[in-house]
């Protein structure tokens, strides 16, 4: 499989592409990064070009140093973060059967996932009964294919109600590039676009397997006039999304808008099955999306990542969030941010790549997200099962990773009391060498990566060890 | 699996059904090998949450039907209880306080509804019609099929006296009648009085613009001006 042009990262999950040249982890140490070191500073990741000339999408730690350099969006992002917690806590605050609400909707969504297949049958059964088709597409890319070969069918122009899994397939640009006329149904002009298009394209919250019906909600009503007015409608969605009953959706009305607006519900809500006789477009398609669901389906401990409802609460209560925002976890706006985004990347990616590697030590482990989580994923005890992964992918390298190095060479100091303390001495030489201002940025070279994301204090000129000698025996001598 | 099904085609009719069937055998082939044995029993779903509301504010109908009136009008929604009797003179009187001079009804409105109108011409929907038609409009007149007191929500399903989902979508005022027996005190309340079968709209309060902070948007979509009767029984 070829990887076209700005779409390596979201292709085929499943057929490894090549490591991201220019930034793996195994911790190259070439002339660039001396320089940056002599520098003082990271090169702009966005310049920042693989071999082949493409971009490399950044780590989360080089993406992060950019987002936290820049104080006016820092500033913008804590105040419009900390709003949505407020409100979060306020929302899910008030019912007082909440905790039942959560517990009833982990296993709503277990449900759904364990029995994937079955759900997903019952549902294209029901669609098909109701007059629509589903399409099934196992990546981006199909995915793109079904939706602008029904766009041309329509006319050459859709109207889209933008949504996380049409940014996730990159679905507009791709429209655009084939020639179709792409109509933003939440833009300026959106109400005459929608009014006017011919063919419309909207995402989805939830697919009842039961009974073949889409459920949606917004705020603005721009997927509602698109599931309305044009004569077809096409409707993306994570195929994850399936949930075994309508009368599961009890409980998911509740979580969701809650957990996603600090809303007791969520202005706009639209369900509705295959075509509706004289109300409604007269042709209804739904793509089903895997796109490395699958994958994140296969790993026994980390489907549970696959609850997620996409309500984006833990990104709201997340402190390392709070200060970078969504870019470091997804450079590509096309995945997931925040919490869930650290895990549902490397999850359906794999942890081959150093961008992906990066993401599961993005994060402190305080457990906030998993408090919040309206379906109770252990975000935290996935991201350390990430680590594992992580950890062991690179094990058995025959070059061994700065850090495993590192870590033997550390045993091996500190197994003798005088390898120690020559080695305290001669390190703390070192480290005020390159620490400035009394501070340490980063490390050079192979051991950069540890420090990046924290700053260490330069140590003392003398260590506890030799003061303790020197004060004992001046002490001696008074004495 | 290989990537065969991907390879480049042509868009075209009824021979698309072999790929989509490929396309689809393949995700399912994926699906059930990532899950492993099937399951003998599906996953129990524990459920401890309240099935309806409880509590002071459902002690009684009419405290439910007070909850419901609150939070309406909590989100920006011009709300007033009327009896029976006065309904066909509240609605001519919102329909006044708009400035309407034409507005459009599902065909099978109660004649009654609109019985003192003054000067104000009601548009059926029957037959159909069309968008241009329904955007010229000052507003539209409905029932609803449930309303939900706890999130302050009606619930459209194109059932009697609704119509279909274009006519409360389009024109930019909508004042719904709610029937006090037809107000439920929470979302589960509502979910099992509903058949997911018919086309569903919730409305809690008028549409908002999405994504504070965000690109430039346009108007939101729906109508921007919420009205509500609600008909004490």
């Amino acid at each position: 499989m070829s990887l076209r042009e700005g779409e390596g990262e979201a292709e085929a999950p499943d057929h490894p592409a090549p490591p991201e040249r220019g930034s793996d982890v195994s911790g190259g140490f070439g002339l660039g990064t001396l320089l940056r070191l002599v520098g003082g500073q990271q090169g702009s990741t966005a310049r920042r070009r693989g071999q082949d000339g493409k971009p490399v999408l950044p780590r989360f730690a080089e993406a992060a140093r950019e987002a936290l350099a820049d104080a006016g969006a820092r500033h913008d992002l804590a105040e419009s973060v900390g709003t949505a917690r407020d409100r979060l806590a306020a929302a899910t605050g008030e019912p007082s059967d909440w905790e039942e609400l959560r517990t009833a909707g982990a296993a709503i969504r277990d449900r759904a996932l364990l029995d994937l297949g079955t759900h997903l049958e019952a549902f294209e059964r029901a669609v098909t009964d109701a007059g629509g088709t589903v399409h099934w597409a196992r990546n981006a890319s199909a995915a793109r294919r079904i939706v602008a070969s029904l766009a041309e069918d329509g006319g050459g122009e859709v109207a889209v109600a933008d949504g996380p899994v049409l940014r996730e397939v990159r679905l507009a640009g791709a429209l655009a590039e084939r020639g179709i006329t792409v109509r933003d149904a939440a833009g300026p002009e959106g109400r005459d676009r929608v009014r006017a298009a011919r063919v419309a394209v909207t995402g989805a919250d939830f697919l009842v397997a039961d009974s073949g019906t889409v459920v949606l909600l917004e705020a603005d009503g721009a997927a509602r006039a698109c599931l309305t007015l044009p004569e077809t409608l096409v409707c993306v969605a994570g195929m994850d999304r399936a949930v075994p009953s309508w009368a599961d959706m009890e409980v998911l009305l509740q979580l969701l808008p809650r957990t996603a607006g600090g809303d007791r519900l969520s202005p706009q809500v639209s369900a509705w099955t295959g075509v509706v006789p004289g109300d409604g477009p007269s042709e209804v398609h739904v793509v089903l999306v895997d796109n490395g669901r699958t994958r994140i389906l296969g790993d026994e401990v980390g489907r549970e990542a696959l609850r997620c409802i996409g309500c984006g609460a833990c990104s709201a209560v997340c402190p390392v969030y709070e200060r970078v925002g969504d870019r470091p976890y997804d450079p590509g706006g096309t995945g997931p941010s925040g919490p869930i985004g650290a895990v549902w990347t490397p999850l359906a990616r794999g942890v081959d790549r150093a961008r992906t590697a990066s993401l599961p030590f993005a994060s402190t482990l305080c457990g906030a997200c998993a408090e919040v989580c309206p379906v109770k994923i252990d975000i935290p005890g996935l991201l350390v099962h990430l680590r594992g992964e992580v950890v062991d992918a690179r094990r058995n390298r025959s070059v061994p990773t700065p850090e495993l190095a590192v870590m033997r060479g550390l045993a091996w100091t500190m197994a003798d009391a005088r390898r120690f303390e020559a080695a305290v001495g001669r390190g703390s030489r070192w480290a005020r060498l390159v620490a400035r201002g009394g501070r340490i940025r980063r490390l050079p070279g192979l051991l950069g990566r540890w420090t990046e994301a924290r700053d260490l204090a330069a140590p003392p000129a003398e260590s506890f060890r030799s003061w303790w000698r020197r004060h004992e025996a001046a002490r001696r001598r008074k004495g | 699996m290989t990537a065969r099904d991907e390879a480049p085609r042509r868009a075209a009719g009824p021979d698309e059904e072999p790929a989509r069937r490929t396309a689809r055998d393949g995700v399912l082939r994926r699906v059930r090998g990532a899950l492993g044995a099937p399951r003998r029993t599906p996953v129990p779903v524990p459920r401890g949450y309240l099935t309806r509301l409880t509590g002071p504010e459902a002690a009684t109908r009419a405290d439910v039907v007070a909850l419901f009136t609150e939070r309406v009008a909590a989100l920006g929604v011009a709300v007033r209880h009327v009896g029976a009797d006065e309904l066909a003179t509240a609605v001519a009187a919102v329909l006044w306080g708009w400035e309407a001079r034409r507005i459009v009804v599902p065909s099978d409105l109660p004649f009654g509804w609109l019985a003192e109108l003054d000067g104000v011409r009601a548009l059926a929907d029957s037959p159909v019609l069309d968008v241009p038609a329904l955007a010229g409009v000052d507003g539209v007149v409905t029932g609803c099929a449930v309303a939900v007191a706890q999130t302050g929500t009606v619930v459209l399903d194109g059932g009697r006296a609704q119509g279909r989902r274009a006519l409360t979508l389009v024109p930019d005022r909508h004042l719904c009648v709610v029937h006090a027996d037809q107000v439920v005190g929470a979302v589960p309340e509502a979910v099992r009085r509903l058949d997911p079968a018919l086309p569903q709209t919730w409305i809690s309060g008028p549409p908002s613009a999405s994504s504070p902070g965000g690109p430039p948007h346009g108007p939101p979509h729906g109508p921007r001006t919420l009205g509500m009767l609600v008909v004490d029984d």
